[in-house]
């Protein structure tokens, strides 16, 4: 199998991953779902880092690679820092 | 091949690690370590990115790093619960722009790569494009910067139908021809359509936005994963994906409206004028009550139901709520919260601010679970919910909202509903429980309001 198949099954397998998991978040935790979800899509900090740490593309590449880097951090601290908060918050009697 | 091999590796755990933390908010007990396994994959996950041999240059990401992590724990530790919609719309437009960045750069590594990279680099870059503007005016709206009623003007879609083709036309152009011109082109398309779709939805649907831009910034990080080659993000960009989709549906479901009507939006566009609420509340029939009464008869209640809307955000009401649960519950009264699926402006806004209120989850109870038990309610206090309260939406086949799920509180023996004047709620429909006879308004801002209640319950005991 050629390499984008394979990461096309993998796209698709995530997908159903992603619908039984979420389903199975109680409502009242939709907030800090949201914010959770926020931070890991931070993820995308991987991609940044490779273009911030590129030599071979000059400046002005790595001024972008580091705004990405920038944003993305900002997100992936904002959010777990956000949703540690508010799940701190969630008492029982 | 090691290092590669490691590399997959740590991706792996990572993915892993992230799927445990979702798994996580299944229960409010678990929550708190799901959302540590969450970073501990996000650790694994950059430093392993950190020896990808790749990486050579290390300055700019290292202070990228520092000067991020500082800047969002300032902000994640100051913000406001109540803000909290805010906060996420700003930070779902970073991860839109990001991904626009991350195709860019990677567009300067690889200028010469072939048609599927570049329809990757494509589709990366617009969705990004998309979701940062689009959450930039839904950041707009919330912190109301812009108007939150919708904009509307006449062509819209027919313009948003013409951009979407430049759009295409640019991208297209771009995949033939690896121009970096026809990508940028098609950015900048893709960023107005973002202002213009978020633009005409209002104020009350953003629950469904704030959702539909979750999914988007999860899209948009999975298709920077097939540019990249990279598992982990097409795994994660699905996880986060699917979540903002799944929302978007139950919130859609909540208000018995498609997406596409939400998308397409306009929704409760009319404000009534204001006058005076007493008067006018006379002259139709509608009976207002004051603090008193309301306190006279909880006191002799066995069971309050209240029910909070965006109204208890707006005058930062929970405080004051949470000491009248506590007088009720002293008074050996039960008190639940009845919480709608849209109440206020994100998924589950409401049980954030209650928690953030110390009111303990237990307390606070979902629609399905609390609308059998409002037949056997002494008491129904509505705090600032006015649409989702409506019976309109069960009894008239002409009403706007007719067939939303609504919170059955006009089954409650006497309903009293705080409010600040007459005007409708969102939707601009009247609501009919106040011409109900065991319905009755206190009017008045819900904070000082609500703790009025509190004193005076005290002092009654």
């Amino acid at each position: 199998m050629l390499e984008p198949m394979l990461t096309l099954y993998i796209f698709v397998l995530a997908c159903f991953v992603g619908y039984w998991v979420i389903w199975g978040v109680t409502p009242s935790l939709h907030t800090p779902l949201i914010s959770l979800t926020n931070a890991i899509s931070g993820i995308v900090i991987v991609g940044a880092i490779v273009v911030a740490g590129a030599s071979e593309i000059g400046i002005g590449g790595e001024l972008i690679g580091f705004v990405a880097v920038l944003l993305a951090s900002i997100n992936i601290f904002g959010g777990f820092v956000v949703t540690q908060r508010m799940l701190a918050m969630f008492k029982k009697k | 091949m090691f290092t590669a091999n490691v590399l997959a590796l740590a991706y792996l755990a990572a993915a892993t690690l992230f799927i445990l933390g979702l798994k996580g908010l299944t229960h409010p007990a678990s929550a708190r370590r799901g959302n540590r396994y969450a970073m501990l994959g996000m650790a694994v996950a950059v430093l392993a990115t950190l020896f990808n041999p790749a990486v050579k240059n290390y300055g700019f990401i290292i202070a990228g790093l520092i000067v991020g992590g500082i800047i969002g724990s300032v902000v994640a530790m100051r913000i406001k619960m109540t803000a909290m919609p805010q906060l996420v719309a700003a930070l779902h437009s970073f991860v839109g722009l990001a991904a626009v960045l991350v195709a860019v750069g990677t567009y300067f590594m690889h200028p010469r790569a072939d048609a599927s990279l570049m329809t990757e680099l494509f589709v990366g870059s617009f969705i990004g494009a998309v979701t940062f503007t689009g959450s930039l005016v839904a950041f707009g709206k919330l912190q109301a910067l812009l108007p939150s009623k919708p904009l509307l003007f006449k062509g819209r879609h027919l313009l948003n139908a013409a951009l979407a083709l430049a759009m295409l036309g640019f991208g297209i152009d771009f995949v033939w021809h690896h121009h970096l011109v026809s990508l940028l082109a098609s950015i900048v398309m893709a960023a107005s359509l973002g202002v213009l779709l978020v633009l005409p939805i209002g104020g009350a649907d953003m629950p469904v936005v704030v959702s539909m831009l979750n999914s988007y910034s999860g899209w948009a990080a999975a298709a920077t994963g097939f540019t990249l080659g990279n598992q982990l993000l097409i795994i994660t960009g699905a996880l986060v994906g699917f979540s903002g989709a799944i929302l978007s549906y139950i919130m859609s479901q909540a208000m018995n409206r498609s997406i596409i009507s939400i998308v397409l939006g306009g929704f409760g566009g009319h404000e009534a004028g204001e006058e005076t609420a007493v008067s006018t509340a006379a002259g139709k029939g509608i009976k207002s009550a004051s603090v008193e009464d309301a306190v006279f008869i909880m006191s002799n209640a066995s069971k309050v139901v209240i029910v909070p809307g965006y109204g208890m955000a707006v005058a930062q009401a929970q405080h004051a709520l949470k000491e009248l649960l506590e007088t009720l519950h002293h008074k050996g009264i039960e008190v639940k919260f009845a919480i709608h699926p849209v109440a206020g402006r994100m998924p589950g806004h409401m049980n954030v601010l209650l928690a953030e209120a110390d009111v303990p989850y237990d307390n606070v109870v979902e629609m399905d679970e609390i609308n059998p038990e409002f037949s056997s309610t002494d008491v129904a206090l509505v705090i600032g919910a006015n649409d989702v309260t409506n019976p309109a939406a069960k009894s008239q086949k002409s009403s706007p909202i007719y067939g939303m799920p609504i919170l059955e509180v006009n089954r409650a023996k006497q309903i009293f509903f705080v409010k600040r004047s007459m005007k409708p709620g969102y939707s601009g429909v009247e609501n009919l429980l106040f011409s109900q006879d065991n319905c009755a308004l206190i009017f008045g801002d819900a904070k000082t309001v609500c703790e009025q209640m509190a004193t005076e319950l005290k002092a009654a005991a």
